[in-house]
This record gives structure tokens, sequence and C-alpha cells, in this order.
């Protein structure tokens, strides 16, 4: 480790993070009496007004407590990157990420407009996915991260479908006034529709049962970001948007039911995996799993208290979740090692450690008088109020809580109490900027828990009243009396302090149980992917056998098929009522055409056979000469001239017709069968196209501006290099790209024995 | 290929070519051509030149790689249609001033980049068939 020299003080790119986050919390903690007194503040610019797409933000209390959250908590994970970082490869990019990171996650949650909150949503996923990703030397690293990618990439889909439909049912683009056309949207024929797809995006990106997998896996990501992901960022993003999207669609049995159940069941499920780990950083990504369920399940409630329950948990889980990572990355650091039966006694050589340890831990099981301990009889006294099946919830947050206490446990005490065990590394202390984050953190739990009715006014109540879409009066307090949630309170300690206890027995049961479960979600992923990449594969070998001859069949089939059907269908048929008169000259034009067409099959030398489409071609320019298109006819006829010319080099290498090169006999009647119908359906076309009325606005437009407009008496040419430039530019850039994959195309044939 | 004939000619039609081409380009806004015509003319009259003279004469006398060609015809168009942004109008909004009474706008830089981008794609794919002989 080199903690001494340049590379201790930090990467630069690391202090501007930091400083960045600390002006963040400044801006947001300066917004604080403001937004509480109810207002919110806006920030509107026009993006694509002629959609509705504006890049409008605001900040409201639900905005402005997440906004806390990632810059409060980036600070310190910065802080702490700075020495964890040092050393390693490309920190500068590590950093980069980082913050590109931040400010996508800033801008999601103060998106109003709902096409904004999308693209930083992205952002997010592709940020979040070079960070999982860092260590990109390792294959499980860019597995796990690609991983990520996908699911929440996935779910990325599904929200944006959801937005669009969202809007079209509540008429607005906007979220906040989104949020009053409840009852519309509530009552909507696509309500179901709308109610699916965005909570498969927030699912995804929350990582809720069945989706949960992924989140473990990003594990592969450095202690400081997994810190920041699972604490205050990426996974809190889906449940961002459930807070933001609670008073447009909560209240109905379809979102009551669906949060509760699936809250429940990914809770429960991931604090028994949880349990189960022996790695202090993978138990710890399981309890995130388990927060998210629990903070998904009360979000299916509309009552007040429950609401304020999550809000409450929110913070709380922020605060000692974050420092918990950053206490695991300061034990790996100072003894190489993290996983908890190889670890023991460390009080002693790490006691600023200990201590951070210990108070978020605290504050994780509950303790009073931590801010956890106010989270959970809020919990429980949100659960009894919950109009699903309160018994249900209330059940679901004793047993999930239980666990959590015994997880606490088995992070924070067990590697620091206990007889001392002897690691590779001789345990020594972490350096300041390591511990002092998690130890502020820890103890922000402690004070917040010491003043709650300050906290409950300053950043609950609005945030509370945010979601909800009315002002609320939220009361934090300590002793709330000796009521049922105080006795399930001490309930879950007594199970909690059981199963830590006991943990080495239960973890054994645990992982024989598991290991007989048919499939888990990891295995259903893997297998989706390999059934994709192997239905990639079979089409591939289909369609694209390698065979010029196959590709242009499928192209030409493709096309006289489609265009066929769609003429049929539509009834676009068409016998044109009289017959042009064509002068003689140019029937002759005709046969010289028809002639260059027949050619190609009857001769076998390959040159005559491009002579022939030459033929084809040349004609087709005289008859744009007759019809008055010089400028196409020019053209045409240079093309064809290059065309020719190159087409002779290209034969002049080929090697002659040899085995699957030649089509046979079955393969000419086909080839033949495939030619006369595309030949007639193209011919139908275009008398259909001839007897639809020509819309002449167009003409008429150009012919006034282009001498006005854009000084120049060749139409064609003003269009193109003026009125649709763009659409040159595009062009050009296609002609530009193919050229320069023709040339890497022959130059690869070609290098093939050659070194250069 | 070794024909006197073919390189004598080859010569002066290159030669008349590239101007014809140019005359194309520049015409094209009023009479039938443009950039695109005129950079077929170009592209044609350079690999003339390499059929008659070999591929490395021809690279030796444009000095400038095709592909290069190819790429700054775009960044030329590019540029031309980010001029407009110098007033405030929108992307390849057209720019014109008249100095003795000619129309010149950006329009007309916008086909000199549609020219290269035709003469350095077709000339990067003929060399590239005719080395690879």
């Amino acid at each position: 480790m080199a903690e001494t020299g340049v590379k201790a003080r930090g990467h630069p790119l690391g202090w501007v993070f930091v400083a960045f986050s600390l002006a963040g919390v400044m801006v947001a903690l300066s917004l604080v009496t403001e937004v509480s007194s109810g207002v919110t503040l806006r920030l509107s610019v026009p993006w694509v007004p002629s959609l509705g797409v504006q890049l409008s933000f605001l900040i409201d209390g639900l905005s402005l407590l997440f906004a806390l959250l990632i810059t409060g908590i980036g600070a310190f994970v910065g802080l702490y990157a700075t020495a964890y970082m040092s050393g390693q490869a490309l920190t500068g990019r590590f950093f980069f990420y980082l913050l590109a990171f931040q400010i996508a996650m800033l801008g999601l949650v103060l998106a109003d407009n709902i096409i904004t909150l999308f693209v930083f949503w992205e952002l997010t996923t592709v940020t979040s996915y070079f960070l999982i990703g860092f260590d990109h030397a390792s294959e499980q690293a860019r597995r796990k991260a690609w991983q990520a990618l996908l699911v929440t990439g996935i779910g990325g889909l599904a929200l944006l479908a959801g937005l669009l439909l969202l809007a079209a049912a509540g008429g607005s683009m906007e979220l906040s006034e989104l949020a009053n056309a409840g009852e519309e949207i509530r009552s909507h024929a696509l309500y179901p529709a709308i109610l699916v797809l965005l909570l498969v995006g927030a699912f995804t990106k929350s990582a809720q049962f069945p989706f949960h997998f992924w989140l473990p896996n990003a594990m592969a990501a450095p202690t400081p970001v997994s810190a920041y992901l699972h604490s205050a960022t990426m996974v809190k993003a889906g449940i961002y948007l459930l807070f933001r999207l609670h008073p447009a669609l909560a209240g109905t049995p379809e979102w009551i039911w669906t949060l509760t159940i699936v809250g429940a069941v990914t809770a429960l499920w991931a604090s028994v995996i949880a349990l189960r780990q022996t790695d202090l950083k993978l138990a710890l990504a399981y309890t995130t799993v388990m927060a998210l369920g629990t903070l998904t399940m009360f979000l299916g409630s509309e009552a007040r208290i429950a609401i304020a329950a999550a809000i409450t948990f929110l913070l709380v889980h922020a605060l000692y979740k974050c420092a918990l990572f950053l206490v695991v990355g300061c034990i790996d650091h100072g003894t190489g090692t993290r996983e908890a039966d190889r670890l023991g006694g460390l009080a002693r050589a790490m006691p600023i450690t200990t201590v951070a340890a210990a108070a978020a831990a605290l504050s994780m099981a509950g303790f009073p008088p931590f801010l956890g301990f106010i989270g959970k009889e809020l919990k429980y006294e949100g659960a009894l109020a919950v109009a699903s099946e309160p018994m249900f919830v209330a059940a679901a947050a004793v047993i999930a809580n239980a666990m959590m206490v015994a997880v606490a446990g088995i992070v924070a005490v067990r590697p620091f109490f206990g007889p001392a065990v002897a690691t590779t590394v001789k345990a020594h202390e972490a350096p300041l900027r390591m511990w002092l984050g998690p130890l502020v953190l820890a103890f922000l739990g402690l004070v917040f828990g010491l003043v709650p009715p300050y906290i409950g006014e300053a950043l609950v109540q609005p945030a509370v009243s945010a979601v909800l879409g009315q002002p609320e009066t939220v009361k934090l307090a300590l002793w709330h009396g000796l009521n049922l949630p105080l006795l399930l309170s001490i309930l879950t300690m007594t199970i909690g302090v059981a199963l830590y206890f006991g943990h080495l027995r239960v973890r054994a049961a645990l992982a024989n149980l598991m290991d007989r479960l048919p499939i888990t979600g990891n295995d259903a992923y893997e297998r989706i992917k390999g059934g994709i990449l192997w239905l990639a594969k079979v089409q591939t070998a289909v369609l694209q056998g390698g065979s010029l001859r196959r590709y242009l069949f499928f192209v030409f089939a493709a096309t006289t098929g489609g265009v066929g059907t769609t003429l049929i269908i539509g009834d676009a048929v068409r016998w044109p009522a009289e017959w042009p008169v064509i002068p003689v000259y140019e029937w002759g034009v005709v046969l010289f055409v028809a002639a260059g067409a027949v050619l190609p099959i009857l001769v076998r030398s390959r040159l005559a056979a491009i002579g022939g489409l030459g033929v084809v071609g040349s004609g087709v320019a005289l008859i744009f000469l007759f019809y008055g298109a010089p400028d196409v006819a020019i053209t045409q006829l240079l093309v064809e001239v290059l065309f020719l010319v190159i087409m002779a080099v290209i034969l002049l290498k080929l090697p002659r017709f040899v085995g699957q090169g030649h089509p046979g006999r079955g393969g000419r009647t086909r080839d033949l069968v495939l030619a006369a119908a595309g030949g007639l359906v193209m011919t139908l076309l275009l008398l259909a196209v001839l007897d639809s009325a020509m819309s002449v606005h167009l003409t008429r437009f150009f012919e006034a501006a282009s001498v006005p407009d854009a000084h120049g008496r060749n139409i064609v040419n003003v269009i193109l290099v003026d009125f649709r430039a763009l659409d040159t530019l595009g062009e050009i850039i296609v002609v530009a790209v193919a050229a320069l994959g023709a040339f890497a195309l022959i130059k690869l044939r070609a290098g093939r024995g050659r070194s250069s | 290929m070794n024909s006197i004939i073919l390189t004598t000619a080859a010569r002066l039609v290159t030669a008349l070519m590239l101007l014809f081409s140019l005359y194309l380009l520049l015409r094209g806004h009023n009479e039938p051509g443009g950039g695109f015509v005129g950079g077929l003319v170009a592209a044609s009259a350079l690999y003339l030149h390499a059929i008659a003279n070999g591929v490395a004469a021809t690279r030796r006398a444009i000095r400038v790689g095709p592909r290069t060609i190819a790429v700054f015809g775009v960044a030329v168009a590019i540029v031309a249609g980010l001029a407009a942004a110098v007033v405030g109008a929108p992307f390849l909004s057209g720019l014109w001033a008249f100095p003795a009474g000619i129309p010149l706008g950006t329009p007309l830089l916008f086909d000199v980049g549609v020219y290269l981008v035709v003469v350095g794609a077709v000339t990067t794919l003929v060399f590239a068939l005719e080395e690879d002989a």
C-alpha cells in the first residue's frame, strides 16, 4: 500500500468530487427551511417544446431529501475513495465516473419532466455500469457489470413505455401535474399496463424479487462505489420513482397488493440469504435488498404513518448502510480479508473503526436512542396502519428486522470483539480519510435520534407531504409510550439476539436448504441469456449462412412478400384506365433494357453478365433523360460506368463458380419464380403509385422558393444542398463510413499472410 | 497496365476530367451538375490515372490519402452547417454573401463537402481493390 508520497494525497479529481458534493450539500441545506415551509422550487428550460419535452426540475421535500443524501453521502464516499483508491491504476477515470454518476443521480431526483427523468435514469444505468465494471481486467467484474446493465436496462425500456403511457393517460409530461391527475389515471383503461411497466422499471432498478440477483453481484465494484450505490443512490432510484408516482398511481388494489407482496417477499427472502453469507460485504448487500423490500412494502400503503415510516427508514438506512460498507472496506484494508469467519478481536487494533461500526450497527439493529429505533417504531406503527393486511405486513417487518439485528451483530460485533484471530496482514487502523466518513455517518444516526422533532419537521414531514400530495404533519419522538409497536420492538430484539448467538448453526441449515433450491434468480437470468444467444445463433445460421446468393434471396423474398401482401390487403392493385401513347424510340429503349436484363441469365461468362446489367442501367438513364431529369440521368450514367469498372476488377479476382457457388437446376427454378414475382410486384407497386393523385404542394413550394431563398435555379441540387441538406449530410456520412468499412474488409482479406 | 497510348492519353484526359468535375460542381446550383456528379467524374478521372500509371503513382500525385479526403469532406459539410450558428440560425441554414453580385453561400461549401466525400469514398474503394490485385 502506497500510503506515503504523492499518491497518498489522493487524485485531484477526487478532491473535485468531494468539493462538488460539499457544495451540493451546502445548497441543499440552505433550501431546507424554505422547502419545509411548503414551497416547491422550479426551474424549466424548453428542450423539445413541440413534443412537450422540457428540461424541467423541481425541488420539494422528497427531492430535497434525496439530493441531501446523494451529495452528503457522496462527500464522505469521495473522501474515503481518495485514500482507498490511492496507488490503483486509472483513479482519474474512477472519479470521473463517480462524478458523472452523482450528477445523473441528482438530475434523476430533481427532474420534473418525465423525459428528463428518463434520460437521467438511463445515465445512472450507464455510469453505474462503468463503476461496477471498473476492475475491467477481471472477467467476473465485467460479467456482473453487464448483468446489472442488462437487468436495469430492460427495466429502463419498460419505464420509458410506462412513462409515455402515463403521460397520455394523465395529459401531462410533468410529474408535478401528473400527481394531481391521479383520479383520471387510476380510472384510465391503460392503468394496468402503466402500472406493470412502471413497476418493472422500478423493481429492476431497486432489485426487488425476482430481479434482486443483480445487486449482490454488483459487489464486484470497489467498496466506496458499493457503499454509494447501496446507501443513497442507484438502488434508491426505483424507490424514489415509487415515492414520486405515489400520488398518481397509489390506492388501487393492484398497487396495494403488488407492492405489499413483492416488498414482503423481497425483504424476507433477502434477509434469509443475508444470514447465510460469510463475506461481510455480501451480507450487507443482501440487507440492502431487504431494506428495499421493506420500503416497497410500506409504499403499498396510503397511510400517512406508513409513508412516514418509509421516509424515516430511508434516511436511517442510508446513514448506517454507507457507514457499514465503508467499515467493511476499512476491515478489508486493515486485515486483508472480509470473511466473517477469519476475523475477530479487531477492537484493539482498529479502535476508531470499531466505534463507527458499533454505532452504525446499533442504529441498524434499532436500539434506542439511535434514529434506527425511531425508524423501527414507526415501521411497526405504519405496518399496523396499512389498509391491506396489517398483521401480514407487521409479521414480515418483525421477521426481517430480527434478521437485520443478527446481521448487524455479525458485521459489527463479531469481527471486533471476542478472541483475536491472526490475519495475513497485521491488523492496523485505517487512515483518517477512511475512518472519518463511517464515524460521522454512524454518529449522525445517533445525533438525529436525539433530536427527533427537528429531523421530523425539517426532513421527514416535507417529504411525506410531497409523497401524499398534501400538507401533512409528522412528529418523530423517541418515546411513543407503552404500546404494541414497542412490544413488537422488544420481540424483534429477542429473536434477533437469539439468531445472532445461534447464527453459525442457522447459517449451516440455511446453506443446506438453499443448495436444494431448484432455481435461483441468477440461474434464470443465465438461462434466459443463454436462450437468447442460442436463438440469435440459429436465426443467423439460417438467414445469414455466408452465401451471398442466400442473403439476396431473403432480401428479395422479404421485400416481394411484404410489398405484395400490403398491396393485396390494402386493395391497391390497379390497372390504368387508358394507356399513354409511347413513341417508337422509347419502345426501342425499353426493348434495349429488357435485352440487357435477359442477357445475364443466358450467358455463363460473368463479365458478359455484368455488361448486360450495364445495358440496363444506361437504358434507364436514357429514360430519365426523355422525361426531363438530366441531373438524375447524368448521375445514373456515371454510377453505372463506375459500377461496371469496379465490378470488372472484382470479377477478375473471383474464382470460377465452384461447388455450392452454382445454384443448380432447382435453385435456378426457385430464383426464376422469385424474380418473376419481384418484377410483378414492382410493376403493381408503380401502377398503384401512378394511380394515386400526386401532391403538387411541395413541387410548388420548391419552384417558388428556390431562387429567392436559395439563389439557385437547379431545384434538384438546391434541395440536396439546402432545403434537405440534413438528409444529404446523413447520406455522405453513410458513403464515407461504407467506404471505410469496405476498405477494412478488402485489406483484412489482403492482410492474410501479410504482416501489414 | 503497360500501354503507351493509354498512359499518354490518360495524362490529358485526367486533367480534363478533373477540370470538368470542378465545372460540374460549381454550375450545379443553377444547371445540371453538383457535388455528387462532380465527385463521380473526379473519381473516374483518378481511377483512369491509376489504371494507366498504377495506383502508387496516383497516390503520389494526389498527395493526400483518399480516406482522409472522404473524412475531410464530411468535416467540410458539417462546418458548412455549423456556420449558421454564427448568426443564431438553425443547423445547415444557408448563409449568403454577394461579392460583385455573385451569390456565394454555405450551401456551396456544403456541396464541396459532398464532392470530397464522393471522390474520397470511391477512390478508397478502387485503390484498395487495385492494390489487392
